[in-house]
């Protein structure tokens, strides 16, 4: 591999002209992550705790709740184990990255501005067919739900816009819009390949030396797809869920104190942030137990239960942390 | 007279939700004018909607109410009037109806005197009245799902609210909802126009201007033009028709402001995969209309219907990319379906073990157990009564009707369950009987659907969906008001229809007693079923279906031909007659239970009268006779023989008091007038039926 260049830059990112050349993998990130950038949001790197989308990072389950408004967008990497194919199905991952937008509370001209990025990127809307078709998401484990749509561009789905309505079973005021831009996708299209490993993820510059998504990725596809489904030891995962969830259930039951403390200092220093971690590992867990389909049907219910018991307790516990701090810190 | 203009604008509303919506709102709308006097009488009412917007434009509103002349009623006159001058009590009465004491009248009403004044009412301006009531008029209409967006959630609503315009001609009715004030500026398509405001001058305008800006305000303008473009599309491919699609054209109507056509094509070799398979993803995945020869069968392009309008380098990009996403998903199907055929369905069954069916209950192959048990009894019961089928098939197909739910495709394309399984069936060389019958269980789907076609098919959808009402029930979900979530109602339906429709000898009682629960709920549910059978799809009067399901509701095919008899019958005068007697009998005796009479061993002996004894010989013979006709199902002249009772029975009750002094007298004339009515009711109670 050559030696790092720095990314090609754009002018005027409001240019809606086709690129003669379409943007490479990280080319689309840079783009969305400067088109938002300039509108006032917080960039943040992918959380580094397996998650199975970008909601499931704290930068989402818990800015969302509370009265704090909050804008920020980031990358995330998503393992959804069960949608492994060893790398041998062309649309497929075990693991795709999706770029996620937070806009809390949501600006009123906020699909004016969502149709800019796509401008951004590269997608000249005179010539395209741009639908907003109702779907609503829902995740029983996070206890969360939203109203929304799919975004359609000619007949593809490359963009997930939703409001959400609840999340950890709290209800949220303000809301809060996502919006989740399946990146794979989305160059796929742009770079017009039948397959998600072609996508050109780097293009050298000087010399137009390329390197493909299949070349980085395709052996993580195959490894932990051989993993996931053949490898996993069942009876440790049990074990890890078991300890994992212990554990954050001792740090949620720990948390019924804090309202009654009044030195803010105290509050603050509860760790809720490390036993949402505990959570979101317990999540992985189960999406690995049932990848391998060793989760039977009358445990499934019950483990789902389980994990959402312990969202639902994080976010409860963090939202009264949040708000004793804030009461103890105005009545000072 | 001025037009009024409503207008909300919204971030895109579900399509499935707008027809509902704009009907409801011209609704609200309509109410909100007359009940405040402001229409005149050739107004005309148009309701529009695109996803981003819902309007109404009315003509013929009255710009200020008419005057009116109000009678008020105060305190009665003997408190108003004292003492030859009125009261404080009439004094106040006066102020608050602002007019002076002098005007004050007394007013005789039923129930007294009382002391009134006559007001004059000034009418409101419409634009007064309007920017009032228009905030709790929009935000009345009731959407399937709402949401919050705007802090302090003041409001719910199916999405974001992001313009209004209201117009009495040009005059700007300034009303506020939703965080936004209602003005004159609309905005037009998203691309085509661009965020610019659309400025209306005048609400006659709307239409007009609102095309020009790119948005075709009127649904039927879409639906229109949808179809046209369809025609001509297809006309490009030679030998080409699009497949109709009434749902679909609703579903694109209701997602386009601007909508144009284009046609794109797949590669020859996916027509190999099942049609099913090629249209689901067409239409339910992509909303593509398919394409097919003039026999029918699929040809490899679609159309889809763009909401948008462009340039031929436009068009190619458009096409190239929807080519592009159908290849993907149909190589997706291709290679599920491959992966699918390694397993063949036998061996599936027992994976059907980690399929839950329900979670208090069991899986699906607890399910399929229940189905075998009960297909084997109905089965049996059907063959002994003269129908041929194959039994073992039947009884195969039962076995492997649930297994496709463990199959890749499925799990891809749920809509297919079932007829994924008949595929399957076939490809494996199951034989044509058992793919039939797994192909067509959950036929009809609707009541439009028609019911399947082999008697085995027949036999697994009425023993699959006994099963599933029946398990139902039994831990509680039974469906009430709106609230039927696992659908038993549809199912109920299914299986009137089949049971009608099929002509199958099977009584309502036997299938529910081979389900193992002879239940009265299920019963009554199935009872309520058939009744709304014969009234939605049959077309019955309800007086017509209350009579005939009140002498027996357990033989559905005997049920509708006994209503088809009945309805025949019941204009004519005789009949009616017979039914007036009916009721009349059923009322004496009624009353002369409760009275404590008691003629079960009264003597006909007592019956001297000529009357009497032609109505007692009539009702014998009738007895007889309609018995006889009964079980050879000959309900017209059953009914015929029972109309001509009328003339005996009007002379009997023309000279002959039945609530006779002399007890044992009137026991006798009760015990006759009781086996009239028992001889004629085996068809139908006609006590039910009300005049026409």
């Amino acid at each position: 591999m050559s030696a790092f260049h720095p990314p090609l830059s754009s002018g005027n990112l409001a240019d809606t002209d086709q690129p003669a050349v379409p943007l490479t993998f990280q080319e689309l990130l840079f783009r969305l992550q400067t088109f938002w950038a300039s509108r006032g949001c917080v960039l943040q790197q992918p959380y580094d705790v397996e998650v199975g989308a970008g909601t499931m990072s704290p930068e989402t389950f818990l800015r969302v709740l509370g009265p704090r408004p909050y804008r920020v967008g980031y990358a995330q990497p998503s393992r959804r184990p069960a949608d492994g194919r060893y790398g041998e199905n062309p649309n497929r991952l075990f693991k795709h990255t999706q770029f996620q937008l937070i806009l809390k509370p949501p600006p009123a001209n906020i699909q004016e501005l969502y149709l800019d990025s796509l401008a951004a990127i590269g997608i000249d809307l005179r010539r395209h067919d741009l639908k907003f078709e109702e779907d609503n998401w829902e995740s029983p484990t996070l206890g969360a739900w939203g109203i929304g749509w799919q975004v359609m561009l000619d007949g593809l789905e490359i963009t997930q816009f939703t409001y959400f309505q609840q999340c950890g079973g709290i209800d949220l005021d303000p809301i809060t819009a996502e919006i989740t831009y399946g990146l794979e996708r989305i160059a796929a299209f742009l770079q017009d390949v039948d397959s998600i490993y072609d996508i050109v993820w780097m293009r050298d510059p000087d010399t137009g030396y390329e390197i493909r998504y299949g070349e980085i990725r395709l052996e993580d596809e195959l490894q932990f797809s051989v993993y996931n489904f053949e490898y996993a030891d069942v009876e440790k995962l049990w074990e890890h869920l078991r300890l994992y969830e212990a554990e954050c259930q001792a740090l949620i039951d720990g948390a019924q104190t804090l309202a009654a403390l009044d030195d803010v200092a105290q509050i603050r220093r509860y760790p809720l942030l490390s036993a949402f971690d505990l959570c979101l590992k317990c999540s992985h867990l189960f999406n690995l137990l049932d990848a391998r389909g060793a989760i039977s049907v009358t445990e499934r219910v019950g483990v789902i239960a389980r994990i959402r018991a312990l969202a639902v307790g994080v976010a409860r516990a963090y939202t009264s942390q949040q708000t004793a701090a804030r009461k103890v810190t105005a009545d000072a | 007279m001025p037009d009024f203009l409503l207008e909300i604008g919204l971030e895109e509303v579900p399509s499935r939700m707008l027809a509902a919506a704009q009907q409801e709102l011209a609704a609200r709308v309509d109410t909100l004018l007359h009940e405040h006097r402001l229409l005149e009488s050739a107004f005309q009412i148009t309701a529009f909607s695109t996803p981003r917007r819902l309007a109404i434009l009315v003509s013929g509103v009255i710009p200020r109410q008419p005057d009116i002349e109000e009678e008020l009623i105060g305190p009665s006159w003997k408190i108003a009037w004292q003492q030859e001058s009125f009261s404080p009590a009439a004094t106040a009465f006066a102020r608050k109806a602002g007019v002076t004491v002098d005007a004050l009248r007394k007013i005789a009403t039923p129930k007294g005197e009382y002391v009134g004044a006559t007001v004059l009412r000034q009418g409101e301006t419409a634009s007064a009245i309007l920017a009032t009531a228009l905030p709790a008029c929009v935000a009345g209409l009731s959407w399937p799902k709402n949401m919050y967006w705007r802090e302090g959630k003041p409001e719910r609503f199916v999405r974001p609210v992001r313009w209004l315009v209201a117009l009495l001609d040009s005059e700007i009715l300034p009303f506020h909802f939703a965080g936004q004030v209602a003005g004159n500026s609309s905005r037009g398509h998203r691309i085509l126009h661009g965020a610019e405001a659309v400025p209306l001058h005048h609400a006659s305008e709307y239409a007009s201007r609102l095309r020009e800006a790119f948005v075709l305000v009127h649904p039927d303008d879409r639906r229109h033009i949808i179809r046209k473009a369809l025609d001509r599309a297809t006309r490009l491919i030679p030998n080409a028709r699009w497949r109709e699609d009434a749902e679909l054209i609703e579903t694109v109507v209701h997602l386009t402001e601007w909508p144009t056509v284009l046609s794109g094509a797949f590669e020859a070799e996916y027509l190999a995969l099942p049609q099913e398979v090629l249209v689901t993803v067409m239409r339910d995945h992509q909303k593509y209309f398919a394409v097919e020869d003039t026999h029918g069968a699929l040809l490899p392009h679609f159309l889809t219907v763009l909401n948008t309008e462009v340039d031929e380098a436009g068009q190619a990009i458009i096409r190239h990319g929807n080519e592009r996403v159908l290849r993907s998903r149909f190589k997706d199907a291709q290679f599920f379906w491959n992966a699918d055929q390694k397993t063949p369905l036998a061996e599936r069954v027992e994976l059907l073990r980690a399929v839950t069916f329900q979670k208090e209950l069991g899986s699906y192959f607890w399910k399929t157990e229940q189905n075998l048990r009960i297909a084997e009894v109905v089965s049996k019961t059907i063959q002994s009564r003269g129908k041929i089928l194959n039994h073992a098939a039947l009884l195969q197909s039962v076995l492997l009707a649930k297994t496709d739910l463990t199959a890749e495709l499925v799990k891809e394309f749920t809509e297919l369950q079932g007829i994924v399984g008949g595929l399957y069936a076939r490809a494996q060389g199951l034989g044509e009987t058992v793919a039939a019958a797994i192909y067509a269980q959950y036929t009809p789907a609707s009541m439009e659907d028609s019911i399947p076609s082999t008697i085995e098919a027949q036999i697994l959808g009425l023993v699959d969906r006994i099963q599933t009402i029946s398990a139902m029930f039994s831990i509680g979900n039974i469906p009430s008001g709106s609230r039927d979530p696992f659908a038993l109602r549809r199912a109920g339906n299914a299986i009137i229809r089949i049971l009608a429709e099929a002509a199958l000898p099977l009584r309502l009682s036997e299938l529910i007693a081979a389900a193992g629960q002879a239940e009265t709920p299920v019963a009554a549910f199935l009872r309520e079923r058939l009744s709304f059978y014969l009234k939605e799809s049959r077309g019955f009067s309800y007086d017509v279906i209350a009579a005939v399901l009140a002498a027996d509701a357990d033989d559905v095919l005997d049920a509708c031909a006994r209503c088809e008899a009945l309805t025949r019958v019941r204009g004519s005068a005789d009949f009616m007659a017979v039914a007036a007697a009916s009721r009349r009998i059923r009322n004496i005796l009624a009353q002369a239970k409760q009275a404590g009479s008691d003629w079960s061993a009264a003597d006909n002996g007592l019956l001297a009268e000529p009357e009497e004894q032609a109505l007692l010989a009539a009702s014998e013979r009738l007895s007889e006779q309609v018995k006889a006709l009964r079980l050879r199902h000959e309900y017209t002249l059953a009914l015929e023989a029972i109309a001509s009772l009328a003339p005996t029975v009007d002379a009997f009750f023309a000279r002959i008091m039945v609530m006779a002094p002399q007890a044992d007298l009137r026991a006798a004339r009760l015990r006759l007038i009781d086996s009239v009515l028992a001889s004629i009711s085996g068809i139908a109670e006609f006590a039910e039926i009300v005049n026409a």
